[in-house]
């Protein structure tokens, strides 16, 4: 603060800050428009199309409540699929979390090689997933599931080795002190400092399955997707709007459910 | 906290016993409707078709299209141009929302309700649920896919960046009231430093996420790589599906070090 007292600072940013500032603004300006040129899609239209959006819209309504008899079956099946997809999920991940967590998983080989799996398997769409799994088993909602359980895997395998790897490291030594083996450490040290994100995880990984179920039926994986897939075609608009509003609210309750229950838990 | 092991456990609330035993008892009714009813062709899953199909598709797959490589590289760039332009509109769109719902921003109760409620609803809409609507309204193009993303993630942004605003340091803005800055002024020199690096960090990530959204939503027709999706596995051709899936793992996983990269270095 010996500064001259008739030094006025130009700005409160450094001189660097704004350089950086201003070449990272190019860039994202030039990258959108390079972007926008080769989608054809410029901001402006969104202000031309809505029209569109809205003449569409008034398609869709009034929604076909006659049809929400043939809704329930689908969507009954998208929910067993996500309950199941997301139990197995989280049996065989519990495994595979242990092995990716460092403070567990002490040997730094088996350690890379677990993360370079998951790593992969979660950039996997799991569209794609669901794709290879009809071709290898057919159509219908055992592909799905399939498709359900790795997809799911994938993130849970990463949360939960992150929690893993933050928890409190001494009960677990102390267990290992008074000779309890690999099995007493983890039961009695581990699981109670995790269990509770763990169940959290868990009920966040089947609302995901849910909304994720909606695209598997589109490759023939079962699910309410099949549904939408075939009114869509058909283009009978209302049907397909009375599906989204049963879809939307099912994923509203089921996300508020277990919203409250994440609550009660963490 | 060394004295808590030798106070004595509270006693066990017969509610807390009944309330665990009835959702127990839900959870288990849960399970036997969904396993009761679930309907799996177990016979023509574990039949000699489906190990014919696995002799036949998994080898095809592991032999990529390299031919292909071309044509899947250019949808590829598409589908990375539909999520930057979603991504950037969500990433504008949702600064207005997220003061909005902010409360040490708007001190009325009222609309930071009705902002929190527009952004659930846009949370609660899956994108390609909205690929389907716009590609309906506007047609099978990109710029379908653009807008499905451009509003799916404003949701998402929206909640992050108003969680952002609310906890920032209201004593600066306090300091430039008092020394009689105008509105404008607080918000260039008291709130902007103090939420761009975060704002920021989470449209990064929000990219990240898009770009594995957008890879789909060619299913529905909304552009990207997905388009191709749909061919290869109509055509049962698995060694472009093989080459699709290579091309989405190395650019996914491309684009997710640059972005660590840089988010490591903005907060």
């Amino acid at each position: 603060m010996n500064k001259p007292s008739t030094y006025i600072p130009k700005g409160i940013y450094p001189f660097k800050t704004k350089m950086i500032m201003t070449v990272a603004l190019i860039v994202v300006v030039g990258f959108y428009l390079v972007s926008s040129i080769k989608t054809e899609s410029f901001i402006i239209d969104i202000f031309v199309k809505i029209p569109n959006v809205f003449g569409l819209i008034s398609d869709f309504f009034p929604p076909d409540w006659g049809y929400v008899t043939q809704i329930w079956p689908k969507l009954f099946e998208t929910i067993h699929m996500a309950i199941i997809a997301s139990t197995v999920a989280v049996i065989v991940s519990i495994p595979f979390s242990l092995l990716t967590a460092n403070n567990v998983t002490t040997n730094n080989v088996l350690y890379q090689v677990m993360r370079l799996i998951l790593n992969f398997i979660r950039t996997i769409p799991d569209i794609i997933l669901a794709v290879v799994f009809v071709g290898l088993f057919g159509i219908g909602a055992f592909s799905g599931i399939m498709a359900l359980i790795i997809f799911s895997i994938g993130i849970l395998v990463k949360l939960m080795s992150e929690v893993i790897e933050a928890i409190d490291m001494n009960p677990s030594e102390a267990i290992r002190a008074s000779g309890g083996n690999s099995l007493q450490t983890i039961s009695f040290a581990i699981v109670p400092q995790v269990l509770p994100q763990f169940i959290s995880f868990s009920l966040y990984v089947f609302e995901l399955n849910i909304r994720a179920s909606l695209v598997l039926g589109y490759v023939g994986a079962g699910g309410i997707g099949q549904l939408l897939n075939k009114e869509m075609n058909f283009l009978n608009y209302p049907a397909v709007s009375s599906i989204i509003i049963i879809v939307f609210a099912v994923v509203v309750i089921i996300d508020m459910i277990s919203a409250k229950l994440r609550e009660g838990l963490v | 906290m060394t004295d808590q092991h030798t106070l004595p456990q509270p006693p066990k609330s017969k509610w807390k016993l009944i309330k665990r035993i009835s959702i127990l008892i839900i959870i288990l009714l849960i399970y036997i409707w969904t396993i009761s009813s679930i309907n799996i062709r177990w016979d023509k899953i574990f039949s000699s078709r489906t190990l014919e199909n696995f002799d036949r598709i998994i080898p095809r797959f592991f032999q990529p299209a390299v031919a292909e490589t071309e044509s899947i590289i250019e949808k590829m760039i598409e589908t990375i141009f539909i999520a930057y332009t979603g991504s950037l509109a969500a990433a504008i769109i949702a600064v207005p929302l997220a003061f909005l719902c902010a409360s040490n921003m708007v001190k009325n109760k009222v609309l930071n309700n009705i902002g929190m409620w527009i952004l659930g609803a846009v949370r609660a809409f899956p994108e390609i649920v909205l690929a389907i609507i716009f590609v309906a309204a506007v047609g099978p193009n990109p710029f379908a896919g653009v807008l499905a993303i451009a509003i799916g993630s404003t949701g998402m942004l929206g909640k992050l960046y108003s969680e952002v605003i609310e906890s920032i340091d209201m004593h600066v803005i306090e300091a430039l009231e008092a020394s009689g800055a105008n509105k404008l002024q607080i918000l260039f020199y008291g709130i902007m430093p103090q939420i761009l690096p975060e704002f920021l960090s989470y449209a990064i990530y929000r990219f990240e996420i898009d770009v594995r959204a957008s890879s789909v939503l060619g299913i529905v027709g909304a552009g990207g790589i997905g388009t191709l999706i749909t061919f290869a596995y109509m055509n049962r051709n698995w060694e472009e599906v093989g080459m699709i899936l290579l091309v989405i793992i190395i650019t996914v996983t491309i684009i997710d070090q640059i972005s660590g990269f840089i988010r490591r270095k903005i907060v």
